[in-house]
């Protein structure tokens, strides 16, 4: 039986798409509009396909960035590809930020950076150069827990705990944005954080509490 | 002074970990010198590899290592089956040949320094393939429907003469349901950071079942199994997903050990849809015939689970039937449909969330042909004993469910007639349904070591997906002991810890908690017998019957005057007491009754009649599920697994092309769950019950519980809304806009 | 993903200087990085322009105008965009999440890739991104796909809910490139598929939206969004309605609809509006006019309940633009 058009390629097939520089010329890209990924292809018609291996710088380029995370002032060498969420993870070990779906639709990584709650796998760290980032490892006080922290447990506001420090920093950044009155504000709100184990009826309830006490 | 800890709501002793990011996960375990894999997943959904060109991207940045099944070591996959994997077939054997047998089996795994250059470099890999058109869906005239040929007992029941009573019944239902594949989705990707020494292994992996991972991956090796070491404290959530152990975990030890460093491997959100297990979709027919007072006189249950091509994944979708109801006559029968897919496997509720939809939905068709209330009709119904098995039940508490929820509920307020409830322009509309699951209990062993601090550490090879074991275990330690839960230090999730069966199944609860019961059991004896041989304690020389343990104290029995304290016995000797157990069920208790679980779950939905949405706006589960060791949380656990009865009624289902049997919503925003806003007013409650007989704690178990019974509820809610019956799952806005 | 050069900008002129030389402007990311990671979206250069100023939300007159880099939460917070065009606001906060309104600007937000999880998949034939591949949705699986505007080329739907809005309430937008500055309806950045599915928008290469401009008008107050989906919030419109009411009494002086979730652009419906001019608001009214919307459609294999819902849909948000919801 042979293959419906959209299957995946023969070799024969990728082979069309080659070497995909000439493609990648400047002139394509020079337009915030235009789709990069059609672009490249546009010359190779046949071609569905992965693209080819080369392409680019053969080393990827660095850059320095200065972060201030959780008060402490980072410097170091990035990859300009590399996320807020894996910078945190991998080069700082800041291992409580977690990566759910590396698609900004669920809400994991949510950490604050210079005020603003955002999903941290969908934004670069050489965009970030200076700023300030408060991730979940910089919420409590030594010891003493932030209200919101303690209104997680109290409540019982996870249960795996995986979606938990996403669900906290945004939470912290509801009751800041004024978005957490109601409990049905805060449903609304607190939907860009997505718990399967669906702890929501205490992750409401602790967000409510924390607002109330701050 | 006794302190009791079983049945208060303490909060999690894992809360503070959880709230602050300590909690380490699998991925979090960053090795020194730790380099990065990415499976290459195959783009075809059946055929075989005819080329692969590693040779460009070996040359490309940051790569280490690619091992295709053109290099890859050819592994021992020595014989490995446990209680988790299917019965018959073999698993699937990573990189040993070029066969593609599903859409995203791995063709391929990527080695680099950094995880950028590791995902650049596999989706540069070019992969030839020659594909056929699989065969993915059980409608498929291609698809062939074949008898389970295991021994599990999923396949037949039968009493009585089920299609006569049904041909001689005055009222009678018969209808079909299609209920979706689903995918586990938990928000924690699979992930392992392998890292050897030697011969010897080390896996941070995410698994529901540690020993098992060890005992397989040593098979697979062919090393002895204390080669291999599995290291798991917290599972972001399973589900079932990681009760087997799947092929990312060879391919992360295979990859660590070509490259000679540790290998962290994480699937990506599309991996995940993979091959890693679903739940099968089904095809079930329900047929219920009835006198017309409403007496069931016959019920044939015929259920179609798919599974792939290599194993026949069984699970118990039918057994239900046989016991929820009294009925003289009762047929059931499940045929599997093998497809070109990866096998499926237990997802929360298995078997029992998809064959009760069924029943549950085809109980509430009747009750609408015999014009009898919904719950009056399973009242009329109600068996005095589990009638399949022919022995009673060590109880059963579905009445009384039924009695306190549909007051609790105001079912009373329910007008019965279909499109009869409005609340101004959106009809409402209220549902109920019947939940039930086994009572699991598999050997478990536990280890408890009493310091002479006066505290206790626990050592168990559970796991703790989200329920609390770290919690329930740390309360049944602390209530055996009779010290406060502060004192108790719960350390679970690796391999090397005395075994404990799969988290899953809703048997923690019971299977560990008895063991670590035990375990603290035979340390107090422990205690006793130094206190007794220790010339300056109070009950020096008394019988070890004629002592007894009070609020961490040994006396003499009933004598409140001279005890000594287990910390002041231990603090005489220096010496710390270990002690080691294993659960027990009377084998006498399990032949004569049949154990479960029962529950009966309320939705009221509102529906929208000009655009179509659905909102639950309450719902309630009353469950009769033995005794409950932390209502904090497993009141929270219920309520999730409510919500996870929403996502199965309201929202999900993994869509397959068919022309190539790629998942095409493979991503969180496309697979749709439920988020906080879908969340109405949701309550558990629990009736008492006292079962001495499944357990010595006397608890049996709520994970699965949870879920199955909501979809049901919420289905026959949306049909009292509207008077429109939708027979598949997910029910969307789509199935409504003619109703 | 693959590498790329990476350079920040302080002025208007160095960013579309970088971008005539071909690199691609970067502001929230959401959308780009996204699918950078899926690798299809392979730029080679890029200028983040988020230092810019360009995110300044101000009155103008009766005007609301929102600067390209404004972000999407603000702008649906800003007090003006609530006393001049709730209809902004109300799109705004029905869209993605409150972590992603945070990041997305208003200009990227226009220039979203559509949602055609054919389009994410590289293995996958698409005439948007690979042009002449074919379209795999056609005849695969598009439940989510459009009903207006399609071509034999492409089906994609175009998924921004604030562009439904900014399209019904008929907003300008102003760019600037290395040949000068125009301003033009929002409307017609969008292009339909045709047989050029992979053109997506009239910017002209190098061009950089400035500012989005929403004129006043006496429909402004009036107006709703309804956005129609299976999950209460965190997901794409199965079908969603802007509409805006002019009333003078009970009669409709004029009307604005826009629709979302069914076209392969943001798809203003003037034969609709034209309809319910002067008629009395009342849900006979309503569903006559909602009708028109069907004109042209083409529903697909997996997408008829599009034909039913889309009516419906304007019916129900008319009504609660009319209050009679």
């Amino acid at each position: 039986m042979t293959k419906s058009n959209h299957d995946a390629p023969s070799g024969e097939e990728r082979s069309l798409s080659g070497d995909d520089a000439p493609q990648r010329g400047p002139s394509r890209r020079s337009i915030l509009q235009m789709a990069g990924g059609a672009a490249s292809l546009a010359a190779a018609p046949a071609a569905i396909a992965q693209p080819a291996p080369s392409g680019g710088p053969a080393t990827a380029p660095t850059a320095r960035v200065r972060l201030v995370v959780n008060g402490s002032e980072r410097e170091f060498e990035v990859d300009p590809r590399q996320s807020v969420l894996d910078v945190l993870r991998e080069t700082l070990d800041l291992t409580g930020t977690k990566k759910g779906c590396n698609q900004g639709a669920c809400g994991a990584c949510t950490v604050i950076i210079n005020g603003r709650r955002v999903t941290s796998c969908l934004t670069l760290a050489v965009m970030h150069d200076g700023a300030e980032i408060t991730t979940i490892e910089g919420l409590a006080r030594g010891d003493e827990l932030h209200p919101l922290q303690a209104a997680f447990i109290e409540h019982d506001g996870f249960q795996c705990g995986f979606c938990t420090p996403g669900q906290i920093m945004s939470g912290v950044a509801c009751i800041a944005e004024g978005h957490a009155t109601s409990p049905d504000e805060i449903q609304f709100w607190m939907s860009g954080n997505i718990c399967r184990c669906a702890a929501y009826p205490g992750i409401v309830a602790a967000v409510a509490d924390a607002a109330g006490r701050t | 002074m006794t302190i009791t800890s079983i049945g208060k709501p303490v909060t999690r002793v894992d809360g503070r970990a959880k709230v602050t990011g300590a909690a380490r996960y699998a991925a979090d375990f960053n090795q020194r010198a730790q380099l990065h894999a990415v499976i290459v997943s195959a783009t075809a959904g059946l055929g075989r590899v005819t080329a692969l060109d590693d040779a460009a991207v070996r040359a490309m940045p940051g790569v280490v290592e690619v091992i295709s099944h053109l290099n890859a070591p050819r592994l021992a996959y020595g014989p490995h089956k446990s209680f988790i994997d299917p019965e018959v077939g073999e698993r699937l054997h990573v990189l040993q040949d070029n066969r593609v047998r599903f859409y995203g089996q791995p063709v391929a795994v990527v080695v680099a320094d950094t995880l950028d250059h590791a995902e650049r470099a596999a989706n540069a890999l070019r992969v030839s393939y020659s594909a056929e058109r699989p065969v993915i869906d059980p409608r498929d005239p291609k698809a062939q429907t074949i008898e389970p040929s295991g021994s599990r007992g999923h396949s037949h029941a039968a009493r009585g003469d089920a299609d006569r009573a049904l041909a001689d019944a005055p009222v009678k239902v018969d209808v079909t349901y299609d209920m979706a594949r689903e995918n586990h989705n938990p928000m924690e990707p699979h992930a392992v950071v392998a890292a050897w020494e030697g011969d010897r292994l080390t896996l941070w992996s995410k698994s529901q079942f540690v020993v098992n991972e060890q005992a397989e991956i040593a098979a697979i090796f062919g090393l002895p199994a204390q080669n291999v070491q599995v290291i798991c404290p917290f599972i972001g959530g399973a589900f079932g997903t990681s009760l087997r152990t799947w092929p990312h975990v060879t391919l992360a030890a295979m990859a660590a050990r070509q490259v000679g460093r540790p290998v962290k491997l994480v699937l990506n959100r599309r991996q995940m849809f993979f091959t890693t297990g679903h739940r099968p979709r089904t095809l079930q027919r329900v047929a219920i015939g009835a006198t017309r007072d409403g007496r069931i006189m016959g019920i044939v249950h015929e259920g179609n689970g798919e599974t792939s091509r290599y194993e026949e994944f069984t699970e118990a979708l039918l057994s239900a039937t046989s016991y929820m109801y009294s009925c003289p006559n009762v047929r059931t029968s499940y045929r599997l449909t093998p497809l070109d897919t990866g096998t499926p496997n237990h997802m929360r509720g298995p078997g029992e969330s998809s064959g009760m939809f069924a029943l549950e939905s085809a109980l509430d068709e009747l009750s609408y042909e015999l014009g009898v209330d919904p719950i009056e009709l399973r009242r009329r119904n109600e068996p005095t004993m589990d009638e399949g098995e022919n022995k009673p039940f060590s109880s059963r508490s579905l009445v009384q469910c039924y009695e306190r929820g549909a007051e609790r509920f105001g079912w009373s307020r329910r007008s019965p007639t279909p499109r009869s409830m409005r609340d101004g322009r959106l009809l409402v509309g209220m549902g109920v349904a019947s939940a039930t699951y086994p009572v699991w209990y598999l050997p478990t062993s536990a280890r408890v070591r009493l310091h002479a601090d006066g505290t206790a550490a626990v050592e168990v090879a559970a796991s703790d997906m989200g329920p609390g074991t770290y919690t329930s275990m740390t309360q049944v330690a602390a209530e055996t002991l009779g010290i406060p839960v502060e004192q108790v230090r719960v350390s679970i999730g690796r391999s090397d810890f005395p075994p404990a069966p799969p988290h899953g199944g809703s048997m923690t609860m019971a299977s560990v908690g008895s063991a670590v019961c035990a375990a603290c059991l035979a340390a107090r004896d422990e205690v006793a017998r130094r206190a007794i041989a220790d010339q300056r304690s109070p009950v020096f020389g008394a019988a070890l019957e004629g002592v007894e343990w009070i609020g961490g104290s040994v006396r003499r029995l009933g004598d409140a005057s001279a005890g000594q304290s287990y910390r002041d016995i231990l603090a005489g000797s220096g010496q710390p007491i270990e002690a080691h157990a294993s659960n027990y069920r009377d084998p006498e208790a399990a032949r004569r009754y049949s154990m479960h679980s029962f529950g009966a779950v309320f939705a009221e939905v509102a529906i929208d009649p000009d655009v179509g949405t659905i909102r639950v706006r309450r719902a309630l589960g009353a469950y009769g599920a033995g005794r409950i060791v932390n209502p904090l949380l497993a009141s929270s656990q219920c309520t999730g697994g409510m919500i996870g009865g929403i996502g199965m009624a309201l929202m999900e289902q993994t869509a397959l092309d068919a022309r190539d049997g790629r998942p095409v919503n493979a991503h969180m925003a496309d697979y749709l769950m439920p988020v906080n806003l879908d969340i109405g007013q949701l309550e558990a409650l629990f009736v008492d019950e006292n079962d001495p007989h499944v357990n010595t704690l006397g608890v049996k178990g709520l994970g699965e519980i949870a879920l199955v019974g909501m979809a049901p509820a919420i289905a026959n809610a949306i049909y009292h809304a509207t008077g429109k019956r939708v027979r598949h799952l997910p029910i969307r806005i789509e199935d409504l806009l003619t109703a | 993903m693959l590498p790329f050069s990476f350079e920040k900008v302080r002025t208007e002129q160095d960013a579309i200087r970088a971008a005539a030389a071909g690199a691609r402007y970067i502001a929230g990311g959401t959308t780009l990085i996204d699918l950078m990671r899926d690798e299809v979206e392979r730029p080679e250069r890029l200028v983040d322009i988020n230092a810019l100023p360009m995110a300044d939300i101000r009155a103008d007159g009766a005007d609301l105008v929102i600067g390209a880099l404004a972000r999407m939460s603000d702008v649906a917070a800003h007090p003006e965009t609530k006393r001049l065009q709730p209809l902004i606001a109300e799109s705004l906060i029905e869209g993605a999440s409150p972590q992603l309104r945070n990041m997305a600007s208003m200009g990227g937000n226009l220039l979203q890739r559509v949602r055609c999880p054919y389009f994410r998949m590289l293995d996958a034939a698409c005439n948007k991104r690979a042009p002449g591949s074919g379209c795999s949705a056609i005849d695969g699986l598009n439940a989510g796909h459009a009903i207006l505007g399609t071509s034999d080329h492409c089906v994609a739907t175009h998924p921004s809910d604030v562009a439904v809005a900014l399209v019904a309430l008929g907003a300008t937008m102003r760019v600037r490139g290395p040949s000068g500055e125009r301003t033009f309806p929002v409307e017609e950045l969008f292009r339909l598929p045709g047989d050029t599915p992979h053109l997506e928008h009239t910017l002209r290469p190098g061009e950089l939206i400035v500012e989005i401009r929403v004129p006043g008008g006496p429909y402004a107050r009036q107006a709703r969004y309804l956005k129609v989906r299976d999950r209460a919030s965190y997901e794409f419109a199965l079908v969603s309605a802007a509409v805006a009411l002019e009333m003078e009494g009970n009669t409709i002086r004029q009307a604005r609809v826009a629709v979302g979730g069914v076209g392969t652009r943001p798809w203003r419906l003037r034969a609709v509006e034209e309809a319910l001019r002067g008629k009395a608001k009342d849900r006979n009214a309503f569903e006559t006019a909602a009708h028109l919307a069907l004109e042209g459609t083409r529903p697909l294999s997996h997408n008829h309940y599009k034909v039913e819902l889309l009516p419906r849909t304007i019916v129900r948000a008319l009504e609660m633009a009319g209050d009679t919801a």
